[in-house]
């Protein structure tokens, strides 16, 4: 796979007399490149218009996301456009999927500024995506080079010291979004708070769209949830949060909310993807600047990367924002009623978590990637999980995760804080098996049955919730996925 | 329950299920000579084995007493033998973890008030769960000066061998007649130790066989004149004051390294040949002073 | 009330059995584990009174248990925690810590709340244990 229909064209005055040239001809496919360690690779999952040839479709990715324009221009001369073109190096079939090709793209350097997820993303999904001899375009994983990692600031508090600061090892933590949505008003908002918050979970957490509404102004939460949350401090001994949300319609408006929150003395503030990436760095920074532990909801993700053929994979929203910045993002339960399958979820944590990540096709990570000491992103399981799939939680997700059961806390029969208990009893005997070396795929509901025994509350969660699942296919599987050999 | 109730005890059964044979056999294997040494760990392994299938049928209650003593001259074994045992007691189950701590009296001793306690209480909690070797141990028991640390670690080591028995298997090691007058002394210490095994020195013919296994493992071999040499290097080295068996025949045998080295390097400018870089000829070895010395008695 | 920090504080108070179980899956880890004890347990107190270096190369739980108990015996009526520390690239940091004593009783955290600008309150959480002097602080 790969040989150019046609061969790029070098000679200079041929290349750049007026016309109209094909891509690869331009120089944008080039099969013998090498990425140098300092280039941004980009993989493309192209599905090229019938008859279009995918290695010109490849090269024309690589064009559009660059220098290139529909015809020749002589104006390029005035630059070394040699160094500033894309070049797409390497296409091939995506296996089991007629018509689809991987793409992979170098950019030199040069072609972002330092430290601007802005800048980056503009550059590679600002133009290309609604070019019309592609049926559908996925940027499907990115490889940052470390001469650019380093230009980023990363998360402003991290796994380990987020872990330090609330003084809370060898478990994941807990939370849990107020429910309902919508339509409390701030004292009774701090009372759910409260309630869980005094019932186990470390966390409780605004809504994406939570921020200043008629039902409730944002200073009432505020006062309200703090007030709740040193409450339950108090009432526990141990450190509690809840991420206030400060996302707003300005800059100026988010800083004032950031800072009321600051001055409250609280440990964490929440973001929205929604805010756009400008924001989300400036929000970072103010974060670093002030101790505040940052959590960011991917609000609006699912219009782009849910659909395997067409948009951007989470993996590299993934990546983007931890560049960025955050602390703690949503990156899928697999059990719960989010769409996400094992492997590709294991591989947004991946991604978020490790130091290095290695090549990993069955987990969807194309590229090896070095984080040259960025930060570890705190990743957040939320959407439909409940105690009874604790086992299955914990074994897919590993414990340095956020588990977060809005419904499976408040809607618990005995009680808000009944379910916080149940779910935090849930975990730790699940932690403590898991220590001893017993097999919590197998045995989890019954250590879950065990736990259940000396708590009421945990007995009354599996009995109401323990048959519930969320089985659908998944709509964006990985692509390579090993096949077990005969015995 | 009688014998007609009682299901077949199988020795041959646990015997395979310890995967003790695999260790048993690869000592006989891996170390050359010490037959005394081999019979004593086989049985010392046997013992062992009878004494848990004893524990399935509920005879014997207390832990059998597994603490001993490894007498010899340098160079005969005792630490390679002690690291084998430590293996063949966990395969057994009578140690947790299988590990083997190497200490001299300079690890459990201090050199002030107050320091030797905790010093060997640390070393003690890294043995914990495998085997404890000290080395020279009569070196901890020095009568002649009162302000001496050593007794100190004496007596934790004497509590620790009688009350964790479950925890921690002692072996001490070194000279034979000095390892005899420290028990002597000490007779609380020489009552926990159960087994005594000596390390006799090796006969010529072992040395040779180790040197053998030595060259096979550095990747060299020795010519036909050379290994006339060597044997009689051996013969006559074994004499000699300071001979301690194996780790001499190692040391020989690097000094013959530096050697065919020289040689080959002052003839570089002839043909060289992989052959060569391998073989250590009859005059590397014959160069030594061991040699000399025996021309100028004569 | 029952102090809810650790890891496992949640569930009943672990047995010996059930530490050294934890212990053995730290040693197993690699983790150096040390024991700590305090009587003044505020969630912002994060240093806690050592008992002894962090254990470095052990290889079984009986020697850590053995420390255990002595701090156990030592102190009975304070906070004993067994933390565990993971000193390879990227952590750095305790991996695991959980409580195996507690005062026979547990008085507990005030708030206290002091009014500040606006309707502003600025909150401190304050141990009752700590009303005595060290030393006097957890008599039945």
């Amino acid at each position: 796979m790969g040989e150019p229909g046609v061969g790029a064209i070098t000679e200079a005055k041929r290349r750049y007399a007026a016309g109209v040239l094909r891509y690869a001809q331009m120089g944008y496919w080039d099969p013998d490149y090498v990425p140098s360690d300092t280039d941004v690779l980009a993989l493309f999952r192209i599905t090229p218009q019938d008859g279009v040839d995918p290695v010109e479709a490849a090269a024309a990715v690589a064009g559009e996301s660059s220098t290139a324009t529909w015809t020749v221009v002589w104006t390029d001369r005035l630059t070394a456009c040699d160094r500033y073109r894309a070049k797409a190096y390497r296409v091939e079939p995506v296996p089991g999927s007629l018509g689809q090709y991987f793409a992979y793209i170098a950019y030199d350097l040069d072609l972002f500024e330092p430290g601007s997820i802005a800048n980056l993303t503009a550059s590679i999904i600002g133009n290309v995506f609604g070019f019309k001899p592609l049926k559908a375009l996925r940027l499907e994983d990115m490889r940052i080079p470390v001469a650019y990692v380093k230009t980023f600031d990363g998360p402003p508090t991290g796994i380990v010291v987020e872990r330090e600061r609330l003084d809370k090892f060898g478990r994941p933590l807990l939370g849990a979004t107020v429910k309902p949505k919508l339509g409390l008003s701030g004292k009774n908002y701090g009372r759910v708070v409260y309630e869980a918050l005094k019932g186990g979970l470390d966390f409780t957490k605004d809504d994406e769209n939570i921020n200043s509404q008629p039902f409730m102004h944002w200073r009432d939460r505020f006062l309200y949830c703090m007030e709740a949350v040193n409450r339950a401090q108090a009432a526990t001994g141990e450190v509690k949060g809840h991420y206030l949300n400060v996302t707003a319609g300005t800059m100026e408006a988010m800083y004032e909310r950031a800072e009321l929150a600051r001055e409250l003395g609280s440990a964490i503030v929440m973001i929205d993807l929604v805010i756009g990436y400008t924001a989300i760095q400036s929000m970072s920074k103010w974060a670093r600047r002030n101790d505040m532990i940052l959590h960011l909801h991917r609000a609006g993700h699912s219009t782009y990367t849910r659909q395997k053929a067409h948009g951007v994979s989470f993996r590299v929203i993934a990546k983007w924002m931890r560049l960025a910045g955050v602390d703690h993002i949503h990156a899928g339960t697999v059990v719960g009623k989010l769409e996400g399958d094992p492997n590709s979820v294991q591989g947004y944590y991946n991604v978020l978590r490790e130091t290095h990540n290695p090549v990993d096709l069955q987990r969807g990570v194309f590229f090896e990637q070095d984080w040259a000491g960025l930060a570890k992103v705190m990743p957040v399981a939320s959407g439909g999980i409940h105690a009874g799939q604790m086992h299955q939680l914990l074994g897919y997700l590993g414990e340095d995760v956020v588990l977060q059961f809005g419904g499976g806390t408040i809607g618990h029969p005995m009680g808000i804080a009944a379910g916080a208990t149940a779910n935090r009893v849930a975990l730790e005997a699940m932690v403590l098996a898991r220590n001893e070396g017993r097999d919590i795929w197998n045995e989890g509901p019954q250590i879950l049955a065990d736990a259940a025994r000396g708590c009421a509350p945990l007995k009354a969660a599996l009995d109401v919730w323990g048959e519930v699942t969320f089985n659908y296919a998944s709509t964006d599987t990985p692509d390579f996925v090993p096949t077990p050999t005969a015995a | 329950m009688n014998a007609a109730e009682a299901p077949p005890l199988d020795l041959e059964q646990l015997y395979r299920d310890s995967n003790v044979r695999e260790a048993i056999d690869a000592l006989d294997r891996e170390l050359v000579g010490l037959a005394p040494v081999k019979t004593r760990v086989r049985e010392i392994a046997a013992l062992l084995l009878v004494e848990k299938l004893r524990r399935t049928v509920g005879l014997a209650a207390a832990s059998p007493p597994l603490h001993m003593s490894f007498t010899g001259n340098p160079g005969t074994g005792k630490t390679t033998v002690a690291m084998r045992m430590a293996a063949i007691l966990h395969r057994l189950g009578y140690v947790r973890k299988g590990h083997l701590v190497a200490v001299t009296r300079d690890d459990l001793v201090g050199q002030y008030i107050g320091h030797t306690a905790p010093k060997t209480k640390e070393v003690l909690k890294r043995a914990i769960g495998g085997v404890l070797f000290i080395d020279e141990a009569y070196y901890l028991f020095r009568p002649e000066n009162e302000r001496d640390y050593g007794q100190e670690a004496i007596e934790i080591l004497l509590q620790v061998m009688e009350n964790q028995r479950d925890d921690l298997v002692v072996i001490l090691a070194g000279y034979k007649d000095r390892m005899e007058r420290f028990f002597a002394s000490n007779p609380g210490m020489a009552s926990r130790v159960a087994h005594h095994i000596d390390f006799p020195d090796y006969t010529p013919e072992e040395l040779f066989a180790i040197a053998g296994l030595m060259l096979e493992q550095m990747q060299y071999r020795l010519s036909d004149p050379a290994a006339q040499a060597l044997r009689e290097y051996i013969a006559l080295r074994r004499t000699q004051p300071h001979f301690a068996n194996a780790r001499s025949i190692r040391n020989a045998l690097d000094r013959a390294r530096l050697r065919q080295a020289n040689r080959l390097f002052e003839g570089r400018s002839g043909s060289l040949s992989r052959e060569m870089l391998a073989t250590i000829e009859a005059g590397d070895i014959r160069a030594s002073r061991v040699f000399g010395m025996m021309k100028e008695k004569a | 009330m029952r102090l809810t920090q650790g890891t496992f504080s949640f569930l009943p108070d672990l047995t010996d059995a059930q530490i050294r179980a934890q212990i053995e899956y730290c040693l197993q880890n690699g983790w150096a584990v040390s024991v700590e004890h305090t009587d003044d347990a505020h969630p912002r107190n994060v240093y806690w009174e050592m008992h002894g270096n962090p254990m470095f190369d052990l290889r079984d739980a009986a020697g850590v248990m053995a420390e255990v108990e002595a701090c156990r015996k030592t102190f009975p009526d304070h906070y004993v925690k067994v933390n565990a520390f993971d000193a390879t690239h990227g952590w750095e940091s305790l991996r695991l810590s959980f409580i195996v004593n507690r005062p026979r009783h547990e008085p507990g955290f005030g708030l206290v709340r002091e009014e500040a600008d606006g309707r502003n309150i600025r909150y401190t959480t304050r141990a009752y244990a700590t009303d005595s002097p060290e030393g006097e602080r957890y008599r039945v």
